[in-house]
């Protein structure tokens, strides 16, 4: 346990309660001790010590999911004064207040800021959104990659499945299908990999399934809310060629060849 | 819809709105635009139209202007409708343009319906439709006033449309060249809409 700084300023914080999954909301009000460089989660942390609300109704500690506490792990995602961002990574000072947290709604909320984000787990399983090199034999090293190639799948490989692009997009709700821009970059990634190319039309067939690619309007929300500056337009209209491509080679090709 | 077709259903929309819809669209303005040079000008103009055998004609506006107007107005009602705007926390010029292309194609779907009902159908009924019976739909202000939405309403979704057409088929890639067709598809609103209003204008 930190030892307390005394500061004498307060944060005030206003929170979208919700006790249970599809349960109703509320919103409550908290005001924690400020300390120089806090960010949410530590703002979040004075809550779990001392759940009283400004008004000094005795409540439930809030709770949220978290796990690195350096922006890369993905799980603390939330809206924070109606922009989804990483709570770890957003500091107090550079935030108007009072602090308005909400779940991302866009997928189920579990309880108060937690949310379900399994949808985004299952399209990366859908997708196949990794390298199969799994064998009777050892199948020895595989093609190499030109370096200029590798540096911009790097940036795609930071993505943290943190669910901010699902949140920011218009495409992504309960009512639509819409698989949405983060796997959707992974089929980008793993297909430029050259052992992962050498099942990309398996890759481009399932996003060319029903709430796939073709779902997605082009309101760039993603590219502008994405924490790690994923060029995930780029890989969307980058893969919006490769399917025009494997379209036409899925009627007028001759064979199942991937290239 | 069946199942996992959804793919080529969204490509057949993004395509029928540039051909033939968007093309009619840019022919249709052009047509109206010889009303600027007079009453005379624009029914004589129209006026070939009647040349092309009525059983032919009839074939090239099905085939050509209502099946793909229907299919991409009502498919296009799905999509808008499926959509969760929000402008109000993400207020990019892109994601602007999204809710735009939402509500102009939500609101031609009410325009061209009604248009249709006022030239067409009552051209099927036996009125003429000629530099006269457009005078005196824009005679009411309110008229003129819903023309003139209209017509900004379908250039601009054409615009904005052929700029996501590119991003959709997979020709523009990069952001540099989707702000360039971002330009060039807003000087072309901008040109067709000039002429889309001047013929409305013409007809006061």
């Amino acid at each position: 346990m930190t030892t307390p700084v005394e500061t004498g300023r307060t944060v005030k914080m206003e929170i979208l309660r919700q006790d249970t999954e599809g349960g109703a909301t509320r919103w409550e009000k908290f005001e924690v001790p400020y300390r120089p460089g806090m960010n949410v989660i530590s703002a979040l942390m004075a809550i779990q010590q001392n759940p009283v609300t400004s008004d000094g109704q005795n409540t439930t500690p809030v709770t949220w999911d978290m796990n690195c506490l350096e922006e890369v792990c993905g799980a603390c995602s939330m809206v924070i004064n109606g922009r989804p961002r990483q709570s770890c990574s957003t500091l107090i000072d550079q935030l108007e207040q009072p602090v308005r947290l909400e779940p991302m709604k866009t997928f189920p909320v579990v309880r108060d800021l937690q949310v379900d984000r399994s949808r985004m787990f299952n399209a990366l399983k859908k997708v196949k959104a990794w390298v199969p090199i799994d064998g009777s034999y050892d199948l020895g090293e595989g093609p190499r990659m030109p370096e200029r190639k590798r540096q911009w799948a790097y940036e795609l490989s930071k993505c943290m499945t943190c669910g901010v692009c699902m949140e920011a997009c218009p495409n992504v709700s309960e009512k639509a299908s819409f698989i949405g821009p983060a796997p959707l970059s992974q089929v980008r990634l793993f297909n430029t990999h050259p052992t992962g190319a050498m099942n990309k039309d398996e890759r481009l067939a399932e996003i060319m399934g029903d709430g796939g690619l073709a779902n997605c309007g082009n309101s760039q929300n993603c590219v502008a809310a994405c924490p790690k500056g994923i060029p995930l337009t780029t890989s969307i209209a980058a893969l919006n060629r490769s399917t025009t491509v494997q379209m036409f080679r899925n009627f007028f090709g001759s064979d199942n060849m991937v290239d | 819809m069946s199942k996992n077709h959804e793919f080529y259903w969204r490509r057949l929309h993004s395509l029928l709105g540039v051909i033939p819809v968007g093309l009619f669209l840019v022919f249709h303005l052009s047509l109206n635009f010889t009303a600027t040079g007079g009453e005379e000008a624009y029914n004589n103009s129209t006026g070939m139209m009647e040349l092309i055998p009525h059983w032919l004609l009839l074939i090239v506006e099905w085939v050509v202007i209502y099946i793909p107007i229907l299919f991409h107005g009502l498919y296009g009602l799905y999509i808008a409708f499926t959509a969760t705007p929000n402008v109000n926390r993400f207020g990019t010029f892109r994601n602007w343009m999204f809710v735009l292309q939402r509500f102009t194609g939500v609101f031609l779907v009410i325009f061209i319906a009604w248009h249709i009902f006022q030239t067409r159908i009552q051209k099927a009924l036996g009125a003429d439709v000629d530099f006269n019976m457009m005078e005196e739909i824009v005679n009411n202000p309110f008229m003129l006033a819903f023309y003139i939405v209209g017509i900004l309403s379908a250039t601009f979704h054409l615009a904005n449309g052929l700029w996501s057409f590119l991003v959709s088929w997979g020709i523009t890639h990069s952001a540099s060249s989707q702000k360039v067709a971002t330009y060039v598809t807003m000087i072309f609103f901008v040109l067709l809409s000039i002429v889309g209003v001047a013929a409305i204008l013409a007809f006061v």
